[in-house]
Formats: structure tokens, sequence, C-alpha cells
């Protein structure tokens, strides 16, 4: 077709606009076809970073659900536990004394201390706990699974190279051949990671669990819903259906619509002003950061209450007003639980915004390391997206994976909370 | 009793009170049942229940904002004078050791006589005054709910009388939002002038070098603090362009190709899809800027031949332009379908194709609009925190090299105040003034761009 346009603009006769127009056709097509591309293009970026983000996390993560475990023969030797005082027994001793029985040639203190590096620093604590539950074990020999080491797991899931000079990788060759045997003897695992889901934070990768932030990240969403929920629809109820048109209502209006661009850093440093300085309440409190959380949650829910008020067409209200009913009882009679599923819908959207929020809660304090798991509203505590925050930060390359996993985790509760919100609104969309 | 339970029993006291008041209505009626009433009979329990609740619970707040430092006060009252002499700031360190003896961490070994007699103290006043603190509420709980029973007769409005209440109830609640920005403008106002009464405001704004740590002893060799800000500007800035560099045209191409090209299976999933970058977490895409995209443009640039820090300015502006695409791409979806159709049929009734339409009439049309959209964008960059905070450097570097270490307001005032301090150091109310400054400036871009857009939504309306 191009060549049919190219000989019939061959300049003999006259020029037509016709011809002019006919001429440059091809080239505008071209572009047109370029500028279609383009925007393709765009859309196609996007969503490929979406799914780069997701892989690159996914990749990392994956692993941190499987654990290495070692299994050591251990003696709970009676003569070295006092039945009274079980905590004061030397578990490590036990560890060390099951690694020797199991390599009986290494000697020298420098070899042994390498030996019992292997294993984690916090297998003490299970081995304590393991006593605790069944007193009666004292004085038998019990094959246990133990965690490995950080490094040792590392190993086992190919982040350290095997072949790297030994002065560049952070296992030595003795450790690497001792791991080696317990391989060959299948006495070295990888299992499901059950304390990254039960554990609270800890300097040892392989002790470290996200059950601790996940619990302090309810205590603050229960904290932000129950405060947000109910002064969002209220504010929503009054300004869209009670305000009289003034330059009072007009200030909270513009007000809120602002507050909804506010950094969040900014609701952080009215916290740590406000609420911990002023008030004197505790720092690294589930209460406080939830009241931060709310005050930056609320103009999202207001935002969408007022536009679920809204939709609710006016003959609803007229009728209702028509068979007698009050301005009030029209509302919350009528009107409100119509506009319900869309206020819910806004809430839920608000919860997965106070969910991944981090910033805000650094300032008042809730980075701090916790390792127990709180227990009440006013416990020290941190957060889901806080914790990936400092496991980020460090530097052990067990961290890398367990960041990844927490990540993860965070990401399919947002995306639940997500499936709920667009659930409800595609099941009491109403069409007026 | 804690606080809590004090609550709860206030609120099922509540409840109990709702139905006395339904069944004394009952009681008034005289037999002729809800017709013999005034009002519903749920009003008058509900009255009932408002009025055991409120006064209850306005006790209840009260004593909690003030109980804290009556009770210190009364504590240090009875502290040996020398003690008491003692300076405020050094008083303070005693309280707090008081207070954590009462909640029982114990700090140090062996616990000062004196200090645990205070403890005793303290926690002797707070149980007196937990107890008063019970008694007053429940008492004027319940007197108020059996006034208001005594009250009730077949005549009385009473709701009339609960929808007043929860009328007022309903404005309270929406002066929330105006007391916060109150409080944000105040509390950030207040300790920011107490920052440039130490540090001239000029000096903040313009000077060139910013070292905000300062010397803890006199005689500490080290840096005295610098707190000009310039730097710290000019790093916002660069990461917030290298942001929207990458956020406007694939959001704005995104944008078109969704609005004018894509058919309606094709937008129905990518608009979710793409709206799902922005419900990713920040501290997710930091995590993905330091580990992922910062490592790959330093291995990428070394390959080169070229020397990028680890915490480029690049690969934080980066990831936070994907952050925004999103953002981009809904609002300027937004104004660009608000272009009356009739304006692209005449285009094409010109013969225009559809690209240049788009091009020379629905964009110029919808150029306010997405100019709007833009600077809420830019505004949204100048605020994140986390990328930055992941991905971007500390040091702050007066420079224009997007592959040198950078850092902007956000990371400082993360940095300045993360950890403890101690509030009379110009070092802590430093964040509180970049905090104004990251204030003003965001609010400043919001107005403008919310005028815009609206200006713009009342144009075609």
């Amino acid at each position: 077709m191009s060549n049919a346009v190219s000989e019939a603009s061959k300049p003999e006769k006259p020029l037509r606009t016709l011809d002019i127009v006919n001429a440059g056709l091809a080239k505008r097509y071209r572009a047109e076809r370029r500028f279609r591309r383009l925007g393709l293009a765009a859309i196609i970026a996007s969503l490929a970073f979406l799914s780069m983000l997701f892989a690159d996390i996914f990749w990392k993560g994956h692993t941190a659900f499987r654990q290495t475990f070692i299994q050591l023969n251990i003696l709970f030797d009676p003569e070295l536990i006092d039945a009274e005082n079980l905590a004061a027994a030397d578990y490590n001793g036990f560890i060390r004394k099951a690694l020797e029985r199991e390599f009986p040639e290494v000697s020298g203190r420098g070899d042994r201390r390498e030996l019992s590096q292997i294993v984690s620093p916090g297998a003490a604590f299970i081995l304590q706990k393991q006593l605790r539950d069944n007193p009666e074990l004292i004085g038998q020999t019990l094959p246990l699974w133990v965690p490995a080491n950080d490094d040792v797991d590392m190993l086992m899931k190919g982040h350290i190279d095997r072949y790297a000079p030994e002065g560049e990788r952070r296992l030595s060759d003795k450790q690497l051949a001792w791991l080696k045997r317990l391989e060959e003897q299948n006495k070295i695992q990888k299992k499901f990671n059950k304390t990254f889901f039960t554990a609270g934070d800890s300097r040892e990768p392989e002790l470290a669990g996200i059950w601790g932030a996940t619990v302090g990240s309810l205590y603050t969403l229960f904290i932000t819903l129950l405060l947000s929920f109910p002064i969002g629809v209220a504010t929503a109820v009054y300004l869209e259906e009670f305000a009289p048109k003034n330059r009072w209502t007009d200030i909270i209006e513009v007000n809120i619509n602002n507050l909804a661009a506010v950094p969040s850093i900014v609701f952080g440093l009215l916290g740590l002003a406000v609420f911990l300085n002023f008030f004197g309440m505790p720092r690294s409190a589930p209460t406080v950061g939830g009241l931060v959380l709310t005050l930056m949650t609320l103009p999202t829910i207001i935002i969408a209450g007022r536009a679920a008020l809204k939709s609710v067409p006016p003959s609803i209200r007229e009728a209702a007003l028509g068979i007698g009913a009050s301005k009030m009882q029209m509302v919350t009679h009528h009107v409100l639980p119509l506009a319900m599923p869309g206020m819910l819908t806004g809430t839920i959207i608000g919860m997965a915004q106070a969910l991944g929020e981090t910033a805000p809660l650094l300032m008042i304090g809730m980075v701090a390391f916790i390792v127990d798991i709180p227990g009440s509203f006013t416990d020290p505590s941190t957060v889901l997206p806080v914790q990936i925050y400092l496991w980020a930060d460090s530097p052990e390359r067990a961290f890398v994976e367990r960041t990844s996993a927490a990540i993860m985790v965070l990401l399919a509760f947002l995306i639940a909370m997500n499936a709920v919100a667009v659930y409800l609104r595609k099941k009491f969309e109403h069409r007026w | 009793m804690t606080p809590i339970t004090l609550l709860i029993i206030v609120l099922i006291l509540s409840s109990v009170f709702y139905f006395v008041g339904r069944k004394r209505a009952f009681a008034v009626a005289g037999g002729k049942g809800a017709r013999g009433l005034h009002s519903l009979p749920t009003y008058y329990g509900a009255l009932t229940a408002l009025w055991c609740a409120i006064p209850a619970l306005l006790v209840f707040c009260l004593w909690q904002m003030f109980e804290t430092a009556i009770v210190t006060n009364l504590v240090i009252r009875d502290l040996p004078d020398q003690i008491r002499m003692l300076p405020p700031e050094r008083l303070g360190l005693v309280i707090n050791d008081i207070r954590n003896l009462v909640s029982g961490n114990i700090v140090s070994g062996e616990i000062d006589p004196v200090m645990q007699m205070a403890a005793d103290r303290y926690r002797n006043v707070q149980a007196i005054s937990m107890a008063a603190l019970t008694v007053i509420a429940l008492a004027l709980a319940v007197l108020a709910a059996l006034f208001v029973r005594q009250k009730i007769n077949p005549g009385m409005r009473a709701r009339n009388h609960v929808e007043t209440v929860v009328k007022i109830i309903l404005i309270l609640c929406s002066t929330i939002a105006v007391f916060t920005t109150v409080g944000i403008v105040l509390s950030v106002l207040y300790e920011s002038i107490r920052f440039f009464k130490i540090i001239p405001l000029t000096d903040f704004l313009f000077g060139l070098e910013w070292s905000p740590q300062m010397a803890i002893r006199a005689d500490q060799v080290g840096s005295s603090g610098a707190f000009g800000a310039i730097p710290v500007f000019l790093g916002t800035a660069m990461i917030s362009v290298i942001a929207l560099t990458v956020a406007v045209p694939i959001g704005l191409m995104s944008a078109i190709y969704l609005s004018e090209y894509a058919g309606k299976k094709f937008r129905d999933a990518a608009k979710p899809l793409m709206e799902i970058l922005a419900g990713i977490p920040t501290v997710v895409y930091g995590f993905f800027a330091a580990l992922t995209v910062a490592p790959f443009i330093r291995n990428s640039g070394g390959m080169l031949g070229m020397d990028i820090s680890s915490e480029s300015a690049l690969a934080a502006g980066l990831v936070m332009g994907i952050m925004i695409i999103p953002f981009v791409s809904s609002l300027s979806d937004d104004v660009i379908n608000a272009v009356p159709q009739a304006l692209r049929d005449g285009a094409y009734g010109l013969g225009a194709t559809r690209s240049e339409t788009i091009r020379h009439v629905v964009i110029p049309a919808a150029l306010p609009g997405i100019v709007g959209g833009i600077l809420l964008a830019a505004s949204r960059a100048i605020g994140e925190t986390m990328i930055v905070v992941m991905a971007a450097g500390l040091s702050a570097n007066l420079t224009a090299n997007p592959l040198e270490t950078v850092t902007t307001v956000t990371v400082q005032i993360v940095t300045l105040l993360v950890g403890d301090q101690e509030f009379d150091s110009p070092k802590t109310l430093a964040a509180f003034a970049l905090g104004l400054v990251l204030f003003v400036i965001t609010l400043c871009l919001n107005v403008i761009a919310l005028h815009v857009v609206r200006k713009y939504r009342e144009q075609y309306e």
C-alpha cells in the first residue's frame, strides 16, 4: 500500500491537498504504531518490574522455610544434672561431648572449638526445654536433631562456595570435612523451619523468627482498627450527611485531603513529640504505634467512607424521611447499612497501608531489638515491616533469606487483606 | 484493677443500664406500650446508657492524662532533700530509675534503699490513685444513670436527646483531622524554634556543610556540628528527579495506552496488576533497592570501568520511580478519562490519527490535571522514607553526580531520631527543623496540586 501511495504522490500534475496528505500518510501511520508500541512497552515495563521484584524476593527467600539440622546422640548425664535445678546444667557441655563422641579423632582446643561451632549456640536451650518437658530423660542417650549454625546452613543451601579458598569462606577446611562425614551418615538434614514461625527476634539467624513481630503487628493493627474505623465512619457521616456548608467544614475537608498526602514520617514526628514527650507514653509500645497509624490511616478511611455515602442515591434518603424518620434514623437505619460495604473496603485498604508502614514507627522507638513475644498492648514490641528493616541491615548472609521470607509473609497478609476488600466490593457492589 | 478492666466494667454497666432504661420506659408508659411514649423505648435505654458511660469515660480520660504527673510530684515531694535539689535533668534520671523499679525491670545490680523506698511509695500512690479512679468512675456512672432513669417519663424527648449527643460525638470526631494538623504544626514548629535559637535560620537554609554529630564534652576533638542543609536538600531533589524521570514517562504512557488504546479485557487485567505496585510496602522496595538494584548497578558500572558507590542515588531513585509509577498512571488515567469525547471526535473528524489526537488534543487538554498528578507524585517522592533509608547513604555530599552517595531529608530525620535522644541538643532538634521543611514543602505541593486538579475538573463538568 505504501508503494501505491508513493507512486501516486509523484509530482506530475499540480499538487492537490489529497496528494500531500497521502504523501505523509505512511510516516504518520508509522508514528502511530510507534506511539502505540511505546504505550504497550510502558505497561510491560512496569509489569516486568513487578514480576522482577516478586521473583527476586521469592528466589532469595524460599530457602528460609527449611533449616539445616544436625543429629547428635545427646547423653543427659545424671551426674551433671541437678534434678531440682534443671536450668543450671551445662547443656553446651552435653553438646560438646556428643560432638566429641561423633568425632573422637578431634583433639586440641582450637579444633574442638571449631567443631562445636557447627552447632547453633541456641541448641542448648532446645536441650533444656526438652529436659524440662520430660524429666525422665535424665541418664538416657537420645538421638536429637539440633539446629546447625547459620554458616553451616548457608553451606548446605549453596550460598557458601565450598571450593573458594579457605580464607575467603566462613567455614574452615576441617569443618567442611566433618560436615561431609555427617552428610554421608545422613546425620545432617534440612527440615521445615518451625523456629521461623514461632520465635521472636534473635542475633543468631537460625534462632530468629517472625512470630514476635507478627504479634506486635496484630496488637498495633488492633488498636488502629479500634480507633480509626469508628472515628473515620463518624467523620465521613458528619461531613457527608450533617455538616452545613460553611467555612469550618471547608477547612475540615481541605485538611483531610492534605493529611492524606502528608509524608508518613511526619506522623512519626508528631507521635514522638506529642505522645511520647508530652503525654509520656511508653516507647516501643503497640498502643502508641496504633495511635500514630490511626492518625495516618484516618484520611484514607474518611475519603473512602464519603465516597461510599455519596453513592447511596438520594431517593433512599427521601423515602426514609417521607415516612417520618428523623435525619439520624435515616442515616443509621438506611444510608449507613447501604454504604457499609464501601466503608469496610476502604477500612481494609487503610489497614493494609498501616500494616506495611515502617517510617513513623521508627520514630516512636519500635525499632528496638526485642526477643520476647509481646504479651500486652504496652509491652515493647516491633512490627513486621520494622523487623524486615532490622534484618535487612544485619550483616549475616543467613538474614538475607530470612528477610525475604519475612517479606513473603508480609505480602501474603497484604494480598489476603486486599483480596477480602476486592471480594467485598464485588459482592456488595450496587449499581443504582 | 487495670485501666482496661475498668473500661470494660464501665461498658458492661452501660449496656446493663440500657435495659434498665428501656424497662423503665415501658413501666412509665402505663400499659400502652411504645405508643404511650414520645420516643421509641430503645431511645430511653440508649439515653440511660449514654449518661452512664460518658461522665465515667471523661473522668477516666482526664485521670489517665494527669495521673503520671501527679503521682510523680507526690513521690518527688517525699524524696530526701539532696535528691530533690538536683538539677531537673538529673532528677529526671532518678524518676526514671524509680519507674523502672516499679515496673520490675531492674537495671543496676544493687538497689539503693532510698530508691527502693521511693519505688514503694510510687507503687503505693499509684494503687491509691487507681482505687480512687475506680470508685469515682463507677459511682459517677451508676449515679448518672440512676438520675436519668428517675427522670424518664412518657413525655420525655429521649430521641432528640440521644440524637443531639450522637451528633456532638460526630462533630468531635470530625475535628480530629484538624487537631492532627494543628498537632503536627505545633509540635514540629515548637522544636524547630528551639533549634533556630541555637542555629540561625540562615545558616540552616543556606549552609553548605551538614555534619550533625555534636561533641558531647567541651574538650572533645571532632566535629562541632554543622547544620547547613543545602546538601541534604540537593540530595533529596536529585533522588526525586531521578524517580520522576523514571515514573512520569512510564506512568503517563501506560495511562495513555490503558485509557485510549487498550481493550476492556486488557484494561481490567493490567490495571489491578499495576496497582499492586502501589500496595507493596516501601520497606520491601528498600530491600530490593539495597540488595538487588544497588549491587547490580555497581557491578555493571564496574564492568564499564566506572566507580559507582554502593549507595548511589541512582539505585534509590530508580526503585522509588518504580514505586510511584502507579501513582502517576492512575492520576493521569483519571484526568485523561475526564477529557470530553467531543474533543477527540473533533480531531478524528479533521483526519488526525489516534496518536496525533492524543498528542495534540487530549494531552494539552488534560495537561493541568497531569501536572497536578506529577506534583503529587513529587511530594510523594520527597517524603518517601524507607527506600532512601535503606538504599541511600548517610553522608551529605554536595554533588550532582547520581552515581555518588547522597543523603535526603527523610534519611537524616530517621538517623537523628532513632535510638535514645536528649531533647536539648541541636542534633535532635535539627530533625524537627528538617521535618518542618519537609512538611511545608509537601504541603505546598499538595495544595497547589489539589487546587490545579480541582480547577481542571470544574472546567469540563
